[in-house]
């Protein structure tokens, strides 16, 4: 479980201090697909990065069962990383190695495996994700989705007790972001992950939000769980959800024949 | 203004440098990563390198024919001004110079553009430290092989004066030769080596440097690529200014 409290940002800009997150505090369980939504520039991302400890909040705690990462030192932090995973926006993966040698390396920098225990482990992996077949392409022979499985393949590599995904739909299909959400959450349940994807699509949403915290100019807008989202009295939450056509017209079907698209 | 900025940026360029300075996390990882370095940085320059060393003894040995008309110098001084030329400037400052835009360009365009799709970020991620990780193999690689590259740029640019003798006749072989071994110095090729070692790191840390602190996009990654490479080139002048007090003074 990761517990975020009143976590504070501000970054300098043009000689001021510009605050993007205004102390937000919220929880993360394990076993479930914790989304964080909002609007693009609402903070999403940056709280992101104070969780993982690529920013360092001016204010706030993060506590990883109890583990304090904001007063961990250089040692302790790299210890804590070997238990988390990130799936990044671009997929981050290793453009000189190939997609064996990608989910490979972090368990050729801290597993002690043998070089056939890490093929095998990492060969798990790749079919875990589905892409037995593309051990030996590289990043830039395949395809977006292929991509972001790939990495997903890296992140669990090293049964990451912490997951992470920024915009993991970014740049995907429909369906192929379905594929991807499925597996997200397939992997949350089987492996008992804290999973906190970082998203603005509404299809996530109803499709894995099992735990919804939505970000609003910064603050903490709303939490609760795809089921609740559509009867919410909060505008900010309202006009996120409801900014498409489609949830406009699912939301008047909702009225009328009491249907939730998300069960 | 420009004197805080850049004292601003020494300061991120030494932090950098210690960051850099952490023992690797595998070794066998490392010297991997360090003999790949040495092959793709050094190695793989060796066409540039003799193509412009040949040329440069051949020019030498021709210009210095055409401004020493003087009868009291003797015939034997073409091959030793081209030698001391070669020895003193062009094997290690001129060659660095050369170096240090393809070298330059390549590291910070490498590393920033790993940057800025977020590789850099994946390997904080896993605990690792990515300035060592990145750098350290390519700065250490670039020291490496760098000796072996002025050898060679030494001897080619001998040979290629030699070369335009033969084949003009502008000075005999046999002057040529003896001028190029008349009051030889050895400390001239020594201290040819330790510049080209200095310059080596500069080249490579200011280029990692550039990289990693790129913010932005491919117009920015542009634009660190050529900011590496100008600051090389003024560091490495700096630096030959520095060292030929210090060392032949």
């Amino acid at each position: 479980m990761i517990e975020v409290q009143n976590i504070k940002k501000s970054f300098e800009e043009d000689g001021h201090r510009r605050e993007v997150l205004h102390g937000i505090s919220a929880t993360f369980y394990d076993g479930k697909t914790n989304l964080i939504i909002g609007q693009s520039g609402s903070g999403k991302t940056v709280l992101v990065k104070n969780i993982v400890g690529l920013f360092k909040p001016d204010e706030g705690h993060v506590l990883y069962d109890g583990r304090d990462i904001t007063v961990m030192d250089t040692r302790q932090l790299k210890e804590l990383r070997k238990e988390i995973g990130m799936l990044f926006q671009g997929s981050a993966l290793f453009d000189s190695e190939t997609v064996l040698g990608n989910v490979m390396f972090p368990l050729m920098m801290f597993s002690g495996m043998s070089d056939e225990e890490q093929r095998e482990r990492a060969q798990f992996c790749i079919d875990r994700v589905n892409l037995t077949g593309s051990e030996a392409k590289y990043p830039s022979e395949l395809s977006g989705g292929m991509q972001k499985r790939a990495a997903i393949a890296r992140a669990i590599a090293l049964n990451p007790k912490y997951l992470f995904c920024d915009e993991p739909n970014s740049g995907l299909d429909p369906k192929t972001s379905i594929v991807i959400d499925e597996l997200l959450s397939d992997i949350t349940h089987e492996y008992g992950i804290t999973t906190i994807i970082n998203t603005h699509d509404m299809n996530s949403v109803m499709g894995i939000g099992e735990n919804i915290v939505f970000v609003n100019k910064g603050h903490l807008g709303w939490v609760g769980t795809k089921d609740e989202i559509y009867d919410v009295d909060n505008d900010d939450l309202n006009n996120f959800v409801y900014a498409t056509d489609l949830f406009r017209d699912v939301r008047k079907y909702r009225l009328v024949h009491g249907y939730n698209p998300g069960k | 203004m420009l004197i805080t900025k850049s004292l601003d940026s020494f300061g991120r360029y030494c932090r950098f440098l210690w960051q850099c300075a952490a023992v690797p996390e595998k070794w066998r990882e490392f010297f991997k990563r360090y003999t790949d370095e040495i092959y793709k940085l050094g190695i793989d320059s060796i066409p540039l390198i003799l193509i412009v060393s040949l040329f440069i003894g051949s020019l030498c040995t021709i210009l210095i024919k055409l401004n020493i008309n003087n009868p009291l110098l003797p015939r034997y001084a073409v091959g030793l001004s081209t030698r001391e030329i070669i020895l003193l400037e062009f094997s290690s400052s001129i060659l660095c110079l050369i170096l240090s835009g393809k070298i330059g360009s390549n590291i910070a365009s490498e590393i920033g553009t790993m940057r800025v799709t977020e590789q850099i970020d994946a390997l904080d991620i896993m605990g690792i430290n990515s300035a060592s990780f990145l750098a350290l193999p390519k700065i250490l690689g670039l020291i490496t092989i760098m000796p072996f590259i002025v050898i060679i740029c030494m001897a080619t640019s001998l040979f290629g004066g030699y070369l335009i003798c033969v084949l003009t006749g502008i000075v005999t072989v046999d002057t040529y030769i003896y001028g190029i071994q008349t009051a030889f110095i050895e400390w001239y090729v020594w201290f040819a080596l330790i510049k080209s070692l200095v310059f080596a790191f500069l080249i490579a840390s200011i280029a990692s440097y550039y990289g990693y602190t790129v913010q932005g996009g491919s117009v920015e990654v542009g634009k660190a690529s050529t900011d590496s490479v100008v600051m090389s080139n003024i560091m490495i002048l700096v630096w030959d200014v520095i060292l030929t007090k210090l060392l032949l003074m």
